[in-house]
């Protein structure tokens, strides 16, 4: 847990003193990632900075796990913090094996242990040991230099983490990997984390809490959901942007927004039962299942047909499902790309366990802002 | 940036065995062609055998020389790196670069006229020469120490920090490494210049390969001469090549743009 109480420096210039953090008060439960977010100059990185005191506060206090930072020695207490910043900082002079080493060799660990912790944490990310212990950072690619730059701070398996823009520095593609990958590690390692970052996207996928930051005051501390619902401020309102709207369909799961209560066909129903099913629905279409409970078609309204037709014979294939696991933008990515205004939602096994339409993705959101 | 990738992919591309083709094939040719002149000028004049009449001389007063090389230029990185290492630090930057001008400054000043005024301090002899010539090496030693420590990247000493390495252990385990190849370049520099020096400590009595030189000019003898400039010069050679090798070898492969 990290708590910091009236948190506040003044920094003082040529052109006289400036507050650039300015009496912050939070407080983090353990193995929640929370992340810092604003504008340049807001006051992120020296807050993070003086966690692991490499700025020292001008007044106000920090905990880490009830134990007051200034009581602890400087260097003992950055061993113990996890630290990744925006360039990486891999040391071009080490292997990668001997950076990752750098904090358990400081306390003085068994060099075999240490090496075969680095082997694990390689492993961890998907880099083979073999191929990769010996190497110099400089004969890595780039998304291999940011593993190896936040594996390094996971090495002597500290329960606090500072990051600062630890992805920045990397293109697009890669760090959507980097964070899906960074997030799957999260879940088995509960990390208390301090993230930085001036990228809203990422914060929402990233964070537990954010806290918004401008010119040195704390705007707004809440979860990305709660935020992005309900802003304190009109500063944090124009921040988030005039889409924030869309942004909260990350945060939503399929399984949390679709309808669970609707008629599916099967194929050898017969068409008359098809018109009865959609105009009770009233939706533009009915999914039609097989056997297994897998969707296979979906029969339009406006199917023309005799009398003893099949369902089978007249639906359309499905050009799109999405798994209940997927958040609500994949879904309504989906939705529009295919023009699949009634989507079939499928669990693992492939089979049919509701459908989203766009009012149920409408009424999921706005529910969400009423459980606030 | 883009300069990084391409370096490591130039590396990754090019086996170890092209490496060393590249990395030998112009000095082989130099060679080759400096050992094919050596042997026609041997073959068809008597000069080779007048200059070996003064092997002994040869021997005696090389072994001088090295010896005062070794010594000015042994002294002068064993002082050159720690005096740009201290003006790096922070505590020291208000006035290391007003001392870097000092250093300038005397740079400019020819060896000649340092051995002249070492030689009225001190007298003449082996002491006055070992301190002329360390004082004509010391600069570019403390130079490209300083720049090299000072062209550590600000990341790598904050990463460092922020892992909890005390200042001490940022200087021996990042600073000093990152900066290595530069201070080697300086230490080449510097013995060039003590080695092609060297032969003047002669005019302030310390011996060395210069008085077969000097000597030589001023009997006109020009098989004297040579028998002292040759060697002078493969010594040269030799040091660079020596100094050359060990930056190869020492630097981490990491940042070592040769390898």
């Amino acid at each position: 847990m990290i708590r910091l109480e009236h948190l506040t420096k003044v920094f003082n210039t040529p052109n006289g003193p400036v507050r650039a953090v300015d009496d912050v008060s939070l407080e983090l439960p353990e193995g929640e990632i929370c992340v810092l977010l604003g504008p340049s100059g807001c006051g992120k990185t020296t807050s993070m900075k003086m966690i692991n005191r490499l700025i020292e506060p001008t007044s106000g206090k920090i905990y880490i796990n009830g134990r007051d930072t200034d009581a602890t020695d400087p260097i003992q207490l950055r061993r113990s913090i996890g630290y990744v910043i925006q360039q990486i900082g891999l040391f071009p002079n080490k292997t990668v094996a001997d950076n990752i080493c750098v904090v358990p060799d400081l306390l003085g660990w068994d060099r075999k242990k240490t090496r075969a912790r680095a082997a694990e944490l390689l492993e961890l990310v998907g880099m083979d040991p073999a191929a990769f212990m010996g190497r110099y950072p400089k004969e890595l690619s780039g998304g291999q230099q940011q593993r190896v730059g936040v594996i390094r701070a996971l090495a002597a398996d500290p329960p606090v983490m500072l990051m600062d823009e630890p992805f920045g520095a990397i293109d697009p593609i890669n760090r959507e990997v980097i964070q899906d990958e960074f997030l799957r590690m999260q879940q088995a390692l509960r990390k208390t984390i301090i993230f930085v970052s001036h990228d809203l996207d990422e914060a929402v996928k990233m964070a537990d809490k954010i806290a918004i930051f401008r010119s040195g005051r704390l705007e707004q501390f809440a979860s990305p959901d709660r935020l992005l619902a309900n802003p304190a401020n009109s500063f944090v309102e124009s921040f988030l942007g005039s889409d924030r709207a869309l942004k909260r369909l990350r945060l939503v799961r399929v399984a949390e927004a679709m309808l669970t209560e609707f008629d599916a066909l099967r194929g050898d129903d017969p068409h008359a039962r098809g018109k009865v099913v959609l105009e009770e629905s009233g939706l533009p279409f009915a999914i039609v299942v097989d056997e297994n409970g897998r969707p296979t078609g979906c029969l339009a309204g406006n199917a023309e047909a005799g009398v003893d037709a099949k369902v089978g014979d007249l639906a359309r294939p499905v050009r799109a499902t999405i798994s209940t696991d997927a958040d609500l933008r994949l879904a309504v990515a989906s939705m529009f790309a295919q023009d699949m205004p009634v989507l079939p939602c499928v669990d693992d096994g492939g089979r049919l366990k509701g459908i989203l339409t766009y009012r149920s993705v409408v009424k999921s959101l706005a529910s969400a802002e009423a459980r606030e | 940036m883009s300069e990084a990738t391409t370096a490591s992919v130039q590396v990754q591309k090019s086996p170890a065995s092209a490496r060393w083709v590249t990395s030998i094939r112009t000095p082989v040719l130099v060679w080759l062609v400096i050992a094919l002149a050596v042997a026609i000028w041997i073959s068809l004049s008597d000069m080779p055998a007048e200059i070996l009449t003064y092997r002994e001389d040869i021997i005696y007063l090389g072994g001088q020389h090295v010896e005062l090389v070794a010594w000015s230029g042994g002294l002068a990185i064993l002082t050159g790196v720690p005096i740009g290492a201290l003006l790096s630090r922070p505590a020291f930057q208000r006035v290391s670069e007003a001392l870097l001008q000092g250093f300038n400054v005397g740079a400019t000043i020819p060896t000649l006229a340092i051995l002249a005024l070492s030689m009225t301090l001190l007298g003449i002899g082996t002491v006055p020469a070992v301190f002329g010539l360390w004082a004509a090496t010391l600069l570019p030693i403390v130079r490209n120490t300083y720049a090299g420590l000072r062209a550590v990247p600000q990341h790598l000493i904050e990463a460092a920090c922020g892992m909890g390495m005390t200042p001490a252990q940022m200087f021996w385990r990042v600073e000093l490494p990152n900066a290595l190849f530069v201070i080697f370049g300086g230490v080449r520099t510097a013995l060039a210049i003590c080695v092609g020096s060297a032969p003047l400590v002669f005019l302030i009595g310390a011996g060395g390969l210069g008085e077969l030189i000097f000597t030589g000019i001023a009997l006109d003898e020009l098989p004297m001469m040579l028998a002292g400039a040759i060697p002078t010069a493969l010594l040269a050679v030799v040091t660079d090549f020596t100094v050359g090798r060990l930056q190869y070898y020492l630097v981490p492969r990491g940042i070592n743009p040769l390898r």
